[in-house]
Order: C-alpha cells, then sequence, then structure tokens
C-alpha cells in the first residue's frame, strides 16, 4: 500500500515535472525605452507610436489616475510587491524598415514562429487561420489582411488601427473597460503598446478564425497588448488568443485589456490558450498575468462566448466578463485552470445580467497540483430590471496531491424574483478506482492521470476550436506531467 | 490618497466613554482572564472601529442608522415589578424545559438564585457569578475560542459585556431536560445590550439548548450577543436559536463552537422576524471524527435584513460538516449568506457540504448568496450550491387544479421549502411547534407577542393546511 | 349537458393550436378522444383546466351551464373538473396525505360544507388506495416524489376516486404503463363511473379502451375533431393507423 503511494507519487512527480517548452529566448536586436515608469515614458511610448495627441491625452490621464490608486489585494494571491519602476515599458524588435512582404521579416523572427509552431507563411497555412503576432511591443505581422478586407473586416494590429481606423477606435477604446475600471486597467491604459484591432462590419459572418499570437521576449519587459473586437449587428467572428514567454529568472508583468462589443445578432467567441511561462519548479520566475477581459452584449440576442485553457504563467489574475445589456442577450465561460508546482491561479468571471431573458452558463474546472493555489473567483449578478435571467454555474476542482488548494469563492446578487440562478461545485480528487480501472486495463498511471483530466475538462475543451483543442488536451498532460498521489 | 480614513460614529465615540467611565466597574471582581480579553478588546476596537460596509465581511449588511442613534448603553440592574417573572413562562406542550432567562441584559432569576446548581452537578448561571465560584473553568475555557477573531462588534462584546449565562455540563452527564434562553427587552428606554454567553459541556456529556431572542415591544434597540461553547470529546450538543425581534432591533448574534474529538453538534437557526438579523456561526473541529449540523431558516419581509455567515474550519482530518440555510425573501427584504468551508492541510477524509437556497417573492426582495470553500488538503469530498428562484409553477398549478386556492398552494410550497431543515429538529415537540411558528409567519399572523417567541399562552390558531398523521 | 364546447379556438404564444374545436359530453358518457401526437389534444386538457398561457381566442367552454373560460384553475376543479395529468409533478416537502387534505378541505369550503373529520378522511384514504392497488407507504411520502411512472398515474387516479369529480379527463394515462398497471388504473376508472359523472379520455393508443369502454370516440387532427364514432372507430384506427386519416385532411 505504501509502496503503491510511492509509486504513484513518482509518477505525480514525473508529470508534473516536465519542462516549459517554450523557453528559448530569440537573440533579435531589440529597441525599448529606459527603464521605470513617468510621464515621459508615456510620452515615449506615444510618441514611438506616432499617435494622434488624443491618445496621448487619454495615455496621460490614465496614468495620473494609476498614481492614485492601491494595487489589489482580494484575490487568493500571494506574491512580493511588484516594483513598476524595475520594469522596461517598451520593446520592439528592430526593423530595417516597413515590411512588405513577408520575406522581409527577421529571418530569426519567422524561425521563432515556426518553433512555437506558428507559420507566418499563409501559403503554409493549413487550416486558414488569420493572425496577428505580437511580439513583446509590437505587432510583427498580420496575415490574411487583404482577404478579410474584401468583407469589409478589419484586423490589424492595435497601432495600425490606431493610424488608419482613428475614428472607430477613438469611438469604442476604453467603452467597456475604462481607464478606471481597475488598478491593472489604469496601468494599461496608459502604457499599452500593441495589440489587435477586429472590427466585423454589419451582417458578416467571418470567413476563417481571427488569431493574435503574443510572445513575450525581451528581458525585464512588461507586456501591455490591448485588444479591441467590434461586431456590429448580425456579424459572427470567432477569435483565438495565445501566449508564450522565454524562461527567465527573473518575474515578468502582463496587464492587457480585451473589450469585446457586440451589436444586436452578434456573436464574438474568444478563445485563450495562455501558456505564458510559469516558472521553474521551485517557483521561480514566471509572468504575473493580470488581465482585464470584458465583453459588452449591446444587442438584443447578441453572444459573448469565453473558453480559456489556463495552464501557464507564475501568477494569474483574471475574469472574462460578459454585460449582459441586450434583451434576450447570452453570456458563456467555460474555463479550465490547471496550476502546478507553485503556480497561482485566481480567475473566472462576472456575468452582470441587465436585459430581459438574459442567460449565461459558466462551466469551470480547476486542476490543482504540486504546491500551488488554484482559485474559482466568479460574480453572477441579476439586476432589478432583468426578469427571467438565468445563470448556471457549475465549478469543480480536482486536486492531485496533498500539498496543493483548490477553492470556489461565487459571489451571487440577485435583485429580480423571476431570476433564476444555480451554482454547483465539487471538490474532490481523482478517485483510486477510476485509477486503478485505467491501470487494470493496461494504462500506466501517468497517461491514466492525463486521460482522467482530459476527461473532466472535456467539457471545456470542445468549445474550443478544433486546432486549438488537441493543443489544449497536449498542454494539459504537459503542465500535469509528473502529478497525482 | 485618503486611506484608511474612517468617520468616528456617534455609537463609537460613546462606547469608548462608556467604558472609560465604568471602567473599575467592569474590572471589579473580575476573573483575570476576563479583565486581560476586555482591555485587549478595547484596544482593538479603539483601533479597528466598528465595522462598516467597506469590509468586506460587512459589505452588505449596514449598520449606519445605529451607528448614529443613540442608545441607552448603559442598563443598571433594577429592581423588576412582579409581573416580569410571567414573562418568562413558557409551556410548549409536550416539550418540557429549563428555562433560564436574560432581562434587559442582566441574569435574572425569579427565585433570586444567580447560580444555581442543579441534579448530576449541572451548573446555570449568570457568568459573573460563575468566574467568581469557578475560576478554573474560566482559566480553562474562557475566550479560548473566540480571542483575537474580532470585528468590531465582537470586540466592543468583549470589551464591554454587563452579564451573560454560564452552563457547565460535567463529564458523562446528559442533560434530560433541553435548557432555554430566553433573552428578552422590556425597557422604554432604546438599548443596546452586549452579553456573553459561556457553554461548557464536558466528556460524553449531552446538553440540548434553546437560545429564544425576543422583544416584548416596538422599541428600537441593539442587541449584540458573543457565545462560546466548547463540546468536549464524544460530547453532543443541540443548539436551536430562535430569533422573533420587532423590526426596530438590530440583532447580532456570534456563536463560536469548538469541537473536541468525535463530538457532535446540531445547530438551527430560526430567523422569524427582526430589523437586521446577523448570525455569525463559527466551528471549528480541534478532534477528529467530530461533526456538525448546521441549519438555518430565514422567512423575512418588509424591510428587513438577515445575514447568516458561516465559517466551518476544517482543522483536523475526519470530520463531517454540513450547512443547510433556506430562505424566502418578501417585500423590500434583503438577505445574505456567506458560506465559508476551510480544509486546512492534511485534514484528509474531510466530507464538507453547504447549500443555500432562497426563494424571492417580489422585485423589490434582494439576496447575496456567497458559498465559499478554500481547500488545502486532496481526500476530501466537498461540494456546495446556491440558488435563488421561484417558487415551482407548475406545482402551483397541479395544486390549482386539485382545488386549492393559489394562495394556499403558495403557502403549502413555501413550507415544504421549510420542511427540509425543520424536518431536522430532532426534538418532535418543539419540531412541531416551530412548524406552526412556520406557517403563522408566512400567513402573516406571528405578530410580536407579548409573550416569549414560543407563544406559549396563545391557543394554536387551526390552520387547515396542517396535519400531523402520527397524532390521529 | 355537463360539458359543451363551442367552436373553440386556442393559441400558445400567439400560434395556434386549437382551431375550432367543438364537443359535447352528458353525464354518464365516456369521451375518447384519440388522433396523432402534435394534434392538440392535450391543449385540450390545459384549456379545460385554465393552465395559464392557454389562450382562448374564440369560442366558448360550457360546464354546467356556465361560461368558465374567466374561472381560476381551482375554482374549476372545486366545480368538479378533474384532469389527470399527462406528466405529474414532483412536489418535494408536501406529503401525499396533506395535500390531499387540503384539496378535500377547499372542495368542502367551496361547498360550504365543514372540513372532514380526521377519522372520516383516513378512512377513505385506506378506501381508495385499495381501489388503485396503491401500496400504502406511497401516502406518507411527498407528492409524486421518487414515484415511478407508474406509480405517478396509479396516483392520479387515486386522488381522482379521493376527490369524486364530475368532470374527468384523461390525458395519455395510459402513457408508460404496463398491462397490469394499466389493467389496475381502468379498472379504477370504471368503479367511478357513474351516471352523474362524465369522462373524457385522451388517449395516443386503442389499448386502453379495451378496458375503459368508451360510448364515443373522436378522432382529432390539427386542432380539431374530424371524425366521430363509435367504439368501433377506435379499432378501425388500431388496424389503418393515423394515415389514411392525415390523407384525408391534408389538403
Amino acid at each position: 500500500m505504501a509502496k503503491d503511494k510511492q509509486n504513484k507519487n513518482g509518477v505525480l512527480e514525473e508529470v508534473t515535472s516536465s519542462e516549459y517548452k517554450y523557453g528559448f529566448v530569440t537573440d533579435i536586436e531589440t529597441e525599448t525605452a529606459p527603464m521605470g515608469l513617468n510621464e515621459d515614458i508615456v510620452r515615449f511610448i506615444s510618441a514611438k507610436k506616432n499617435e494622434p495627441e488624443w491618445l496621448l491625452e487619454f495615455r496621460l490621464i490614465a496614468f495620473r489616475h494609476w498614481l492614485t490608486l492601491d494595487e489589489p489585494n482580494w484575490a487568493l494571491i500571494d506574491y512580493p510587491p511588484i516594483n513598476f519602476q524595475n520594469i522596461i515599458y517598451y520593446a520592439a524588435p528592430k526593423k530595417k524598415k516597413e515590411l512588405e512582404s513577408l520575406d522581409e521579416v527577421d529571418p530569426e523572427l519567422l524561425d521563432t514562429f515556426n518553433k512555437l509552431g506558428i507559420s507566418l507563411e499563409e501559403q503554409k497555412m493549413l487550416s486558414g487561420v488569420a493572425v496577428d503576432v505580437v511580439m513583446d511591443s509590437v505587432s510583427v505581422k498580420t496575415t490574411f489582411q487583404d482577404t478579410l478586407a474584401k468583407h469589409g473586416i478589419i484586423f490589424c494590429s492595435f497601432s495600425e488601427a490606431v493610424q488608419n481606423h482613428p475614428d472607430l477606435v477613438k469611438k469604442y477604446m476604453g467603452s467597456i473597460v475604462p481607464y478606471k475600471d481597475n488598478y491593472y486597467a489604469a496601468l494599461n491604459s496608459a502604457v499599452f503598446s500593441d495589440g489587435s484591432f477586429c472590427f466585423i462590419p454589419k451582417g458578416v459572418r467571418c470567413p476563417i478564425e481571427l488569431s493574435t499570437y503574443f510572445r513575450i521576449n525581451a528581458a525585464n519587459t512588461g507586456q501591455f497588448e490591448r485588444t479591441l473586437i467590434v461586431a456590429e449587428a448580425g456579424s459572427y467572428v470567432s477569435y483565438l488568443e495565445g501566449c508564450t514567454a522565454p524562461q527567465r529568472d527573473e518575474n515578468q508583468l502582463h496587464a492587457a485589456i480585451v473589450e469585446i462589443l457586440v451589436m444586436d445578432d452578434a456573436e464574438v467567441k474568444y478563445s485563450t490558450v495562455q501558456n505564458w511561462y510559469p516558472g521553474n519548479k521551485n517557483g521561480k520566475g514566471g509572468v504575473y498575468n493580470f488581465v482585464t477581459k470584458r465583453g459588452l452584449c449591446q444587442g438584443r440576442n447578441s453572444k459573448i462566448s469565453w473558453t480559456q485553457v489556463e495552464t501557464g504563467s507564475a501568477i494569474t489574475w483574471k475574469y472574462p466578463s460578459c454585460i449582459l445589456k441586450g434583451d434576450n442577450s447570452i453570456g458563456e465561460f467555460y474555463s479550465v485552470a490547471v496550476t502546478n508546482n507553485y503556480q497561482q491561479a485566481d480567475t473566472g468571471t462576472k456575468m452582470i445580467h441587465i436585459g430581459k431573458n438574459t442567460k449565461s452558463t459558466i462551466i469551470s474546472k480547476g486542476i490543482s497540483a504540486g504546491k500551488s493555489n488554484n482559485s474559482y473567483r466568479g460574480l453572477v449578478r441579476v439586476s432589478k430590471n432583468a426578469d427571467n435571467a438565468r445563470n448556471f454555474s457549475q465549478c469543480d476542482s480536482l486536486l492531485l496531491g496533498d500539498q496543493c488548494g483548490a477553492h470556489t469563492f461565487p459571489y451571487i446578487k440577485t435583485a429580480n424574483p423571476t431570476a433564476i440562478v444555480e451554482h454547483e461545485a465539487t471538490t474532490s480528487k481523482i478517485s483510486e478506482d477510476q485509477l486503478f480501472y485505467c491501470q487494470q486495463r493496461g494504462i500506466d498511471s501517468e497517461k491514466a492521470i492525463g486521460l482522467i483530466v482530459n476527461g473532466y475538462a472535456k467539457e471545456v475543451l470542445k468549445q474550443l476550436p478544433m486546432e486549438f483543442a488537441v493543443e489544449a488536451q497536449k498542454l494539459l498532460a504537459i503542465t500535469l506531467e509528473g502529478s497525482v498521489g | 490618497m485618503q486611506k484608511n480614513y474612517k468617520k468616528s460614529f456617534l455609537l463609537e465615540q460613546n462606547l469608548i466613554h462608556l467604558f472609560k467611565e465604568k471602567k473599575s466597574e467592569l474590572f471589579g471582581n473580575c476573573h483575570p482572564k476576563v479583565a486581560l480579553s476586555r482591555q485587549q478588546a478595547f484596544d482593538d476596537f479603539q483601533a479597528k472601529g466598528l465595522p462598516t460596509t467597506k469590509e468586506e465581511s460587512w459589505k452588505n449588511t449596514n449598520l449606519s442608522k445605529q451607528y448614529e442613534d443613540i442608545f441607552q448603553l448603559d442598563n443598571p440592574l433594577t429592581e423588576l415589578d412582579k409581573s416580569a417573572g410571567e414573562i418568562f413562562q413558557c409551556d410548549i406542550h409536550g416539550f418540557d424545559t429549563d428555562v433560564i432567562s436574560m432581562l434587559n441584559g442582566w441574569y435574572y432569576s425569579p427565585e433570586g438564585k444567580q447560580l444555581q446548581i442543579l441534579e448530576n452537578g449541572i451548573v446555570v448561571g449568570s457568568i459573573l457569578e460563575a468566574q467568581k465560584a469557578y475560576p478554573e473553568y474560566f482559566d480553562s475555557y474562557f475566550d479560548e475560542i473566540a480571542k483575537g477573531r474580532n470585528h468590531g462588534l465582537t470586540a466592543v462584546n468583549k470589551a464591554l459585556f454587563r452579564d451573560g449565562i454560564f452552563i457547565y455540563v460535567p463529564d458523562g452527564v446528559e442533560v434530560e431536560k433541553s435548557i432555554q434562553l430566553i433573552n428578552i427587552v422590556n425597557r422604554d428606554e432604546k438599548m443596546m445590550i452586549n452579553s456573553r454567553n459561556l457553554i461548557i459541556l464536558g466528556k460524553n456529556s449531552k446538553l440540548s439548548f434553546l437560545h429564544c431572542d425576543d422583544s416584548v415591544n416596538h422599541n428600537p434597540g441593539f442587541i449584540n450577543t458573543l457565545t462560546e461553547i466548547y463540546i468536549g470529546e464524544n460530547a453532543c450538543l443541540d443548539l436551536y436559536k430562535l430569533q422573533n425581534i420587532n423590526n426596530e432591533t438590530a440583532l447580532l448574534n456570534n456563536t463560536f463552537i469548538k469541537q473536541e474529538l468525535n463530538s457532535r453538534s446540531k445547530v438551527n437557526v430560526i430567523s422569524l422576524n427582526g430589523g437586521i438579523i446577523r448570525n455569525e456561526l463559527n466551528v471549528e473541529f480541534s478532534g477528529e471524527g467530530a461533526d456538525a449540523d448546521l441549519n438555518g431558516i430565514y422567512l423575512m419581509d418588509h424591510e428587513q435584513h438577515i445575514d447568516n455567515q458561516v465559517f466551518v474550519n476544517h482543522a483536523v482530518p475526519n470530520c463531517n460538516s454540513s450547512e443547510l440555510f433556506k430562505g424566502v425573501l418578501d417585500d423590500s427584504a434583503s438577505g445574505v449568506f456567506n458560506g465559508y468551508i476551510y480544509v486546512a492541510r492534511d485534514a484528509q477524509n474531510t466530507n464538507a457540504f453547504q447549500r443555500n437556497n432562497n426563494i424571492l417573492m417580489k422585485s423589490t426582495a434582494k439576496i447575496d448568496t456567497q458559498p465559499f470553500l478554500e481547500i488545502y488538503a486532496d481526500d476530501v469530498k466537498c461540494s456546495h450550491g446556491a440558488t435563488v428562484g421561484q417558487l415551482d409553477e407548475e406545482a402551483l398549478f397541479y395544486m390549482m387544479q386539485r382545488g386549492i386556492s393559489r394562495q394556499d398552494a403558495y403557502l403549502l410550497l413555501m413550507y415544504a421549502f421549510t420542511a427540509e431543515v425543520t424536518g431536522k429538529i430532532s426534538i418532535e415537540a418543539l419540531q412541531s411547534n416551530i412548524e406552526d411558528m412556520i406557517k403563522k409567519r408566512l400567513r402573516g399572523e406571528l405578530a410580536i407577542c407579548e409573550k416569549c417567541v414560543l407563544h406559549c399562552g396563545h391557543p394554536d390558531i387551526p390552520l387547515e393546511f396542517e396535519i400531523d398523521m402520527s397524532k390521529v | 349537458m355537463l360539458l359543451n364546447i363551442k367552436n373553440l379556438h386556442v393559441s400558445i404564444n400567439g400560434k395556434e393550436i386549437l382551431k375550432g374545436f367543438n364537443l359535447g359530453v352528458n353525464k354518464g358518457e365516456v369521451h375518447a378522444i384519440m388522433g396523432p401526437n402534435g394534434t392538440g389534444k392535450s391543449t385540450l386538457a390545459a384549456a379545460i383546466t385554465g393552465r395559464e398561457g392557454y389562450e382562448i381566442t374564440k369560442g366558448e367552454i360550457i360546464y354546467k351551464g356556465k361560461d368558465i373560460r374567466d374561472m381560476a384553475p381551482d375554482e374549476r376543479a372545486n366545480e368538479g373538473i378533474f384532469l389527470s395529468f399527462q406528466y405529474p409533478v414532483e412536489i418535494p416537502g408536501v406529503s401525499m396525505t396533506n395535500f390531499m387534505r387540503t384539496a378535500l378541505n377547499a372542495q368542502r369550503e367551496y361547498q360550504k360544507l365543514p372540513p372532514i373529520p380526521a377519522g372520516e378522511f383516513l378512512k377513505k384514504m385506506e378506501e381508495k388506495k385499495q381501489l388503485v392497488e396503491i401500496h400504502a407507504k406511497l401516502t406518507n411520502r411527498s407528492v409524486n416524489e421518487g414515484f415511478s411512472g407508474g406509480e405517478k398515474k396509479k396516483n392520479e387516479i387515486f386522488q381522482m376516486a379521493m376527490i369524486e369529480p364530475q368532470l374527468a379527463i384523461l390525458d395519455e394515462t395510459d402513457s408508460g404503463l404496463d398491462i397490469d398497471a394499466l389493467k389496475v388504473v381502468a379498472k379504477g376508472v370504471n368503479a367511478l363511473r357513474s351516471s352523474e359523472n362524465g369522462f373524457v379520455v385522451i388517449t395516443h393508443y386503442q389499448r386502453l379502451l379495451d378496458y375503459i369502454v368508451p360510448d364515443f370516440v373522436h378522432v382529432m387532427y390539427d386542432g380539431r375533431i374530424v371524425k366521430s364514432g363509435g367504439k368501433g372507430l377506435a379499432l378501425e384506427l388500431e388496424e389503418k393507423g393515423y394515415d389514411w386519416i392525415k390523407k384525408e385532411f391534408e389538403i
């Protein structure tokens, strides 16, 4: 029996201890801002990007507001204070000139993204996914822009959007996540460097998946990107986001904003596979991931669906939310969050029901291993006028090993008597019976754990677009390599 | 950046003033641990102030009206008029209890006995007397559970409590009759009452205890009670809290329970009426194999507010806890449920279950429910659930098709909704009495009566849908 | 006439389901209403019993000489209309005994009678339980909670026996029953048949009608009765199926 336990721990150890495979650094010439943060840095970033006066003004107001704020401390995460003066707020791979074609992209860069499994060469792409690639503070390449333009879809880097579609950016930026929203939103609004912009015009169903790939490369830098998606009436888009970072001993800060606006009868599906460097086995290094993601279902019958697979980052602080303002609008949140070693995740969602007949679904699967802590934190609010609002939440936690923690913090606020809100949660470990059953059928414990965990997360994984789902499944197995007792 | 700035409330100032003014009285004849607790709590209170909605656990319960009110804070023990004895008569058919009473914040015994020794060595009486008579119990138990666990109002209680009850059940004694505490306020002034109770159950003992909070008039008041209960090895506690206070009164009922090896507790909190009621129930397992079954019903209407904070600390392995709180909120009533299950590292083989179900009757009623789990051990079975909804329309139609009026069908369904909790009351006579009270409450017939919460003096109004087949 | 439905049009959410339905039921008669799925049979039951969401846009329902369209469901029930539900709802926490007693007393109050004495009530319960061969312990449980499909249907007939309605509507009471349960249910119904009450038996299959022999058989299609006859019609339907009816009326 004791021996059995030992064996299993051994397997766990093995499963959880595998290496982060995206930890390499690209040797590329990088242009950076001086370390630290003040108004001059904000002006420097704005000037680098050749921004109009109003945008600089926006940044400065946000920066001044940020100075008045304290770091939030309500999440169940523990980390030494961040020295915001010890971060470089702008880093860009040096370009020789404006890129005319893919041939002119630095071969080092191309190689980097090939290693990450992302091909920037359109002809090589099998599935037809348009990709915007953001490295450190700038977008390096957006593919398939021409094809999309034929449908009237704008998909480009945020910087390009500022230059080419200033009216749209001005109109929508900050309308869903205002700079005052929270500490990290204010910080991002002051120093954001790039990101993606996506506009789907009325009645258009985006024919391909849109995708942004974020990569932190330079040392000591923070990444502060913004994404803005506007879906006009009757439109549809599926958007994917992936992230990796090199393996470094110091912590790196990532504070992003994602804003989504959805009009009548439109739908946005937003999928994330977050795999920032999680730090090493002893909890050294890793990305601090503080992200504000929010979508507004403004129109009638509009829909936002968030799917996230969170495997990376030393710290995750992230609550993709839906404001269900339009009557009959729908919000969905599907999440798998895996933490291992010393990772800490405090993640969940907010579903704010304002319109009538609004519906929301929350499926959250937390998996903790090693010495990690994994919390679900979610708010369901039904406002006074949200007649017939419906919410169903299922938040399960799976513990692998006896040194980790799994926590559930649901907040339910209801002020409408016709609302039905249901929350269910369970916490358990992989059952010995399940493991034994698999073993008896000849499946070794490591594979069995992978199987069981994938089964456990299936409800969420099936929400992902195909190519992503396969990737995510592998990622789950890798993240947990070495973990059940 | 104005941080930690906090306005000083009138009540805060008055309480600080009172402490300083009455210091010699409060500390006179005090057991050293009581004195220490008073002073520490006072210092803590001066640092913290009264809890406001800025504090996470008070976010949804606002006492600012009380904080700016002028209360009679020091209630001198006066001679009681003779009729006061009447107040404490309470006969529940088939349910015989030993009644002890608190009147306006002071332990009251019609026979003038401040401390009594019942059969088998059970001690019951005033905490003030007990600290003198049984210092050894205070050495071992007083403030051992509640120590350091303060918010502003617990600190106020600890610093300023005037009296309270003390119960000691010796090892191996099973208290046959339930002990019933009736807490009554009948003064004409607005009063704030701080009372502190200590209950000790020795090894292998058994006690069933009813804690009734009741108003006999409609004067505004502020009742702040702190109870420490120590359940020894293999001992068993049944605790019932019945709350039926007027709409102008705020009640804070803070209970700390510590459970030793293989002990059992069963708590039922029945909140029927009250302006603002906040129940804080803290259960800590310090011995393995312990079991806690915590249940509550709240039926609120008008502008009433109910707040149940239930914290269960699975500090050791092999314990079970179960929480079931159900409530109906009508009119502009508001409710809060904050359940917190904490499972410590290595508290393996823990079973923890938590559920909160709510029915909102009107669009002006609201509920905030937060069923939290914080778990650091892997061999656990924990689940929680919360729902907010309405009565089942299908069931309503079904009943109406059988000829039952919509209103009666409503009542039946609401009653059925609460039956899951009342069904857990193990004393049959008490169960049927509480069920009756709930029916009356649902029919709007439960008023603040001149008697205690159990409506002893009143013949029951026949209730048509009430049938207890066991009695036919 | 006990029940007289004239040119009844009923809509749900603006969609018309009954489109000019006519039916007359006299005391002492059993009418079977048959027809393929989705022709409005259950809508008819809902409309007669006054279920919310079923809007009568045209026509009338005359019961014992009174138009009952504006009556609440409980008032109709107390007037003697009983529905055996196709899908009886579970009501946790409400015991069968308590429920039945409440229902009987509501009816008695309506008739300005005093509540039923406990002894009499219990006796009646025992008696009727035997009639439908319902297990004694079922009545100690919550209404329909954890009952099997067959038990639920028996429970409906048991309640009918207790309430003794003047007009009973049996909505697919045979669905989900094995042959033994079906016989029990039919036996219960037959025992209650008298010259004073009428039955409307809604069923998809002829099977039930072997045991509850109807005086009239009506075939419903697309929201109205398209064919009426004696009990022989049911046998004809059994043999030919509903397709010939569909063909006949689908243009």
